[in-house]
């Protein structure tokens, strides 16, 4: 909160309650230097050994740096890793997670702000109630609707398709944008749309006029939390790949669990690097817009 | 016409995607729960048949550890998770330098799927090749640890990797708790010389019940639905010792072709996060008096 500092104390015991708190913050940050290091390990650990050699993993440490930094584990990772009977590495996995990831942030997010914007500044009877409907369709557990949407998607001719999967997390998605969106509107004073309605400007003409252009923060904090949140999934794209459709996190997942041959676990390491690195670039460079995806979830105004 | 479609544009626009709800949402779970009713095995069958299911699901030994595992991993996840996330909270509090970098270092985990951590914490916990041998390699030739395999223990690490994905988003939640008590409160209680750490715990930690409310919805709900994080760390094993109600569910529709059970297991889900969800978004919904 905080640092105490009482002018008022005696010389004497003011040195001493000096050296009192220097102590007292040099524990303080040794403990937070420990849970750094208690956090950053996994991390740590994949980078390391993706750089080592087979033999240097199966001589050395955990933890040790690596004698010969390599990126040999990278390329085949990246190009020729075995996932079950496929060996073309991440690379196609990667890209189908890309081809799936734009469409579905853009079509949720353009949804979510249009939504947003009727649900904030038109309130129609029984808006609340469809607010609440969307919402709660964020929090349901997905295993409730992992069999009729297989066969939902078998029926559309999307089985196994990434056009299903797009459909799926865009569908899955509006809850949470829809959310974003008002809430964000919500701020937006009422007089300025009704001086806008009352100079004859439509619904349209307000939203585009008015609304979009003081839209991008929130439009940066929904696209980063969509991205993260469908480049992260595994129980959809599990659940509605097959073997050429499967986004990045299943086939790592196949990778890593494959029982084929030697355990090549400085490839296992690179592929998850690899898989996981869009999400850790977009959160070191705006992880700032990412909290407040992740803090707008749980807490609402 | 045109008057009307002006009047009514709003719910025009608003109606695709409230009937994508209904459908996607509403209507799949009434499908899962009527199907949840039903003798369905590997195809769904619609003709009624009563509580049967659930009947041979509360008999299956496989789903009784499931729900055991949920309620020890839930319960330690959510007060772990807390316990830890205060504290960072607190120290994180304190007027550090580089907190800034800090802070993303303890919430990056919650960026990332676990299916990409998973790799490297199956990696560490695993006795051969993890902290076991490296604190042997140190010199400690009976340390043993040993989780990862033994089927008593296991859960255990699905809490510790739980706990490490989730604690600095709870960090998060806190910390901005934090930052909006009444600094004028602490300074007052400071002039009284009361010390630092009483005034954490009776003044400042009290008015904090909001967040730790939704901490606990929030890690309960995730808790609820983890998934990927049995997955990556020990596939459900050894054994079927880690099954949480989540992979259960999965192994029923994807390996066994049991809709029936599937179904009546996520239907058990989705009533468990119905009685923690329902009752925290009507209070947040409700309009404020004040």
């Amino acid at each position: 909160m905080t640092d105490a500092t009482l002018t008022s104390a005696p010389a004497g015991r003011a040195t001493r309650r000096g050296i009192v708190r220097v102590a007292l913050r040099g524990l303080l940050y040794l403990l937070l230097a420990l849970f750094v290091a208690y956090y950053i390990l996994p991390l740590f650990v994949m980078a390391v050994t993706s750089l080592k050699s087979l033999d240097e993993i199966r001589a050395g440490s955990l933890m040790s740096l690596p004698d010969s930094a390599s990126l040999v584990s990278w390329a085949t990772a990246w190009s020729s890793a075995c996932a079950g009977i496929q060996c073309e590495g991440l690379q196609p996995f990667f890209w189908n997670s890309v081809k799936m990831v734009v469409p579905a942030v853009f079509l949720s997010t353009f949804l979510g702000a249009v939504n947003g914007y009727a649900l904030s500044h038109w309130r129609f009877r029984g808006a609340n109630l469809i607010f609440a409907l969307m919402l709660f369709g964020c929090f349901i557990p997905f295993q409730v609707v992992l069999l009729p949407m297989a066969r939902t998607l078998g029926l559309l001719g999307l089985a196994g398709s990434l056009g299903g999967l797009v459909l799926v997390h865009v569908v899955y998605g509006l809850g949470f944008t829809t959310l974003f969106f008002r809430n964000y509107y919500v701020t937006i004073p009422v007089e300025l749309v009704k001086a806008a309605k009352i100079d004859g400007a439509g619904f349209f003409t307000i939203f585009f006029r008015i609304f979009l252009p003081l839209s991008p923060p929130i439009i940066v904090v929904t696209v980063i939390w969509q991205f993260t949140q469908i480049w992260n999934d595994f129980l959809f794209g599990v659940s509605f790949s097959q073997a050429g459709t499967q986004p990045v996190t299943v086939a790592l997942n196949n990778i890593v669990n494959s029982t084929t041959g030697v355990k090549e676990y400085n490839v296992d390491m690179a592929a998850a690097i690899i898989a996981g690195l869009p999400t850790l670039i977009v959160y070191v460079l705006a992880g700032k817009y990412f909290i407040r995806g992740l803090t707008a979830g749980s807490v609402k105004g | 016409m045109s008057g009307w479609l002006t009047r009514n544009i709003p719910k025009i626009v608003v109606a695709p995607s409230l009937a994508a709800v209904l459908f996607f949402v509403y209507g799949f779970i009434v499908w899962t729960g009527y199907v949840s009713l039903t003798r369905s095995r590997i195809m769904p069958r619609y003709d009624f048949d009563g509580f049967g299911q659930y009947v041979k699901l509360f008999r299956t030994p496989r789903w009784d550890v499931a729900m055991e595992n949920l309620f020890v991993f839930g319960l330690l996840f959510i007060a772990v998770s807390i316990a830890l996330g205060l504290l960072l909270a607190v120290l994180l509090d304190q007027r550090i330098r580089a907190e800034g970098a800090i802070r993303t270092i303890y919430l990056y985990p919650m960026a990332l799927s676990f299916i990409v951590t998973g790799t490297a914490w199956k990696w560490i916990l695993n006795p051969g090749l993890g902290i076991e041998s490296v604190v042997r390699s140190w010199g400690w030739e009976s340390f043993s640890f040993d989780w990862l395999v033994d089927p008593e223990m296991a859960i255990y690490t699905v809490v510790i990797a739980g706990v490490w994905q989730a604690s600095g988003f709870v960090m998060a939640l806190f910390l901005a708790g934090l930052r909006s008590v009444d600094q004028e409160v602490i300074k007052a209680a400071m002039v009284d010389g009361i010390n630092l750490p009483r005034i954490y715990v009776s003044i400042v930690i009290p008015s904090l019940s909001p967040v730790f409310l939704s901490a606990v919805i929030v890690l309960a709900h995730l808790a609820i639905k983890s998934f990927d994080l049995v997955i990556a760390l020990t596939g459900g094993g050894p054994g079927y010792a880690t099954d949480l109600p989540a992979t259960y569910m999965y192994a029923m529709a994807f390996s066994r072709g049991d809709l029936g059970q599937a179904a009546a297991s996520a239907t058990v889900m989705m009533m468990t996060v119905a009685a923690i969800i329902v009752p925290y978004l009507y209070s947040e919904l409700r309009p404020r008096h004040d």
